[in-house]
């Protein structure tokens, strides 16, 4: 079960996906986080975000959107506080960065690759929720390719690259990456969507649309891995409505080396454990 | 906090779209606080996926079970309503804040299904030797819950129906503003708090009432809810501190803290 992804030594090909697992605090008290292949943190930004209003998730038929907006205390707290937390662990956690500039991605990035806690950093470059920055990278291939070029000179730990879905054709943009230096690619983000109620003639979203996460969008992200697989020599997550091993056996006859679960976290607690578990029939 | 499967030990209908549900856990029995919630999975099919977040009524730590009151208001509460006696659903809490009694007087508003968590607070309120004054408004006096109940445990009770058809006739919180005309002369240093819980149109009046009389008061909030232990943000609620996470930071919130606007 043991695999080692961008340098970074897990027990277990199954990590935890950013924005479903805060900083590991809250669910530390409900299982040993030590099980865990890794631990991809909540998105960090160099100043705190208060996020975006309310209603901010809602949920569809074998999913849920959300526009959180990126709410996180900043750098700051980050690494005063959620840090030292995740050094009571020994399972490698890697530091999802976000930013509006590529300057604010650099500056975050400079400062994490400087922490011994810190085992990688994952660069989002998909957050489909935020007015500035993040996916607007992640949808250009030259903006790809600039940010990771400097995110890689400014880190000494392996760079993640996590893609956006939201894209013609994302072998272009995991291709840039690859070519700026990436160690490896995460994929996918959430998928643009939108709901509307159909009493109120409202959307049900306070920021009209959001991101698709959970079992409806796992066709999407197998397909979208395996192109991504068959277009880079870097290894590549697969990420996207993973609930059970035999969803993320799934992912890996595609071609990922390993996998993230994200919204299953909010459905069963145990689901990572789960799926660690089961994968052994497989793999 | 806990995730365990849990036996379904009662499961009753107590008006056309209210249902009462007693589960059997030792731990939640034992540790859950008036206020608090429990996050249930009503089904192991992907739709509905997320769990549906309901207030604790009620909990008996000596047989090892907690109750439920809840509305069906949708798929995931329709599919709770048909869940049958001896059958497991796995749930995940005590969960949230809850409330604190501080004060000699506690006053109690609830709106509908506000009653829940409610009558959970007024029971260890009257344990703790308060003086517990119920507010329980409805649309009809088949919706009317616990009355009898909160009167038998020895607090005082009024009752305001919609149509009139049970107590007084309006809003609940117009039989609130009218008692406390005359009460807050009788205080007589004393302090009091107010505890609510209902829509959030009637939580924003109450919140105004009281501050009008300059009282404490207490809200429970709602939201959508994912994690419901504060990981996912997303039940964000807009306070003078920025956002709050009711499942987290709340549900109880302190009237004055929320934006209600």
């Amino acid at each position: 079960m043991g695999i080692e992804i961008a340098g970074i030594k897990m027990k277990n090909p199954v990590m935890v996906a950013s924005g479903t697992f805060g900083f590991g605090e809250e669910y530390s008290e409900l299982y040993d986080l030590n099980r865990l292949g890794a631990i991809v943190t909540k998105s960090v930004t160099l100043l705190p975000r208060e996020g975006n209003p309310p209603p901010r998730i809602v949920e569809t038929p074998a999913g849920m959107l959300n526009s959180i907006g990126l709410q996180n205390d900043g750098l700051k707290v980050f690494l005063e506080k959620h840090l030292p937390y995740l050094s009571k662990f020994t399972v490698p956690v890697i530091v999802n960065v976000a930013g509006e500039t590529l300057d604010e991605y650099v500056d975050v990035v400079k400062a994490l690759s400087k922490e011994n806690r810190v085992d990688g950093i994952e660069l989002n470059i998909s957050c489909p929720n935020v007015k500035k920055g993040c996916m607007a990278f992640g949808i250009d291939p030259k903006l790809t390719e600039e940010l990771v070029k400097a995110a890689k000179k400014a880190s000494k730990k392996p760079i993640i690259v996590k893609l956006s879905p939201n894209v013609t054709d994302i072998t272009v943009i995991a291709k840039a990456a690859e070519k700026a230096g990436a160690d490896a690619l995460s994929l996918i983000n959430t998928i643009m969507g939108m709901a509307i109620d159909i009493k109120t003639k409202k959307p049900k979203l306070a920021m009209i649309t959001g991101g698709l996460s959970g079992p409806a969008i796992k066709p999407i992200a197998v397909r979208m891995v395996w192109q991504v697989a068959q277009a880079v020599k870097v290894p590549v997550i697969g990420i996207g409505g993973i609930m059970t091993a035999e969803d993320a056996y799934e992912f890996m006859l595609a071609g990922a080396s390993a996998v993230q679960v994200g919204t299953a976290n909010f459905v069963d607690i145990e689901s990572p454990l789960k799926i660690i578990e089961g994968l052994k029939k497989y793999i | 906090m806990i995730q365990e499967n849990c036996r379904i030990v009662d499961h009753s209908q107590l008006a056309p779209r209210y249902f009462k549900i007693v589960f059997s856990s030792d731990h939640i029995a034992k540790t859950a606080r008036p206020g608090q919630f429990v996050n249930i999975r009503v089904s192991n099919e992907l739709t509905p996926l997320l769990r549906r977040p309901l207030s604790i009524h009620q909990s008996d730590p000596e047989k090892g079970t907690f109750t439920l009151l809840y509305e069906t208001i949708g798929y995931g509460t329709e599919l709770l309503s048909k869940k049958l006696v001896g059958s497991e659903l796995n749930i995940l809490g005590p969960l949230g804040n809850g409330f604190e009694v501080v004060n000699d007087i506690a006053l109690l508003v609830a709106g509908g299904m506000g009653i829940a968590p409610l009558g959970f607070l007024a029971r260890e309120a009257i344990k703790s030797k308060k003086d517990v004054y119920c507010f329980i408004g409805a649309k009809n006096e088949g919706l009317v819950l616990c009355e009898e109940g909160l009167k038998s445990l020895g607090a005082k009770v009024t009752v305001a129906t919609e149509d009139g058809s049970r107590g007084e006739k309006g809003l609940v919180t117009h039989s609130l503003e009218k008692f406390l005309k005359d009460f807050r002369l009788t205080i007589d240093g004393k302090r009091l708090t107010i505890y609510a819980c209902g829509p959030r149109p009637m939580l924003k009046a109450v919140a105004a009432i009281a501050a009008q009389n300059n009282f404490e008061c207490r809200v429970s909030m709602e939201a959508y809810l994912a994690c419901g232990i504060g990981a996912c943000k997303g039940c964000a609620v807009d306070t003078i501190e920025g956002y709050r996470m009711v499942c987290k930071d709340g549900p109880v919130f302190d009237a004055k803290g929320i934006k209600w606007e």
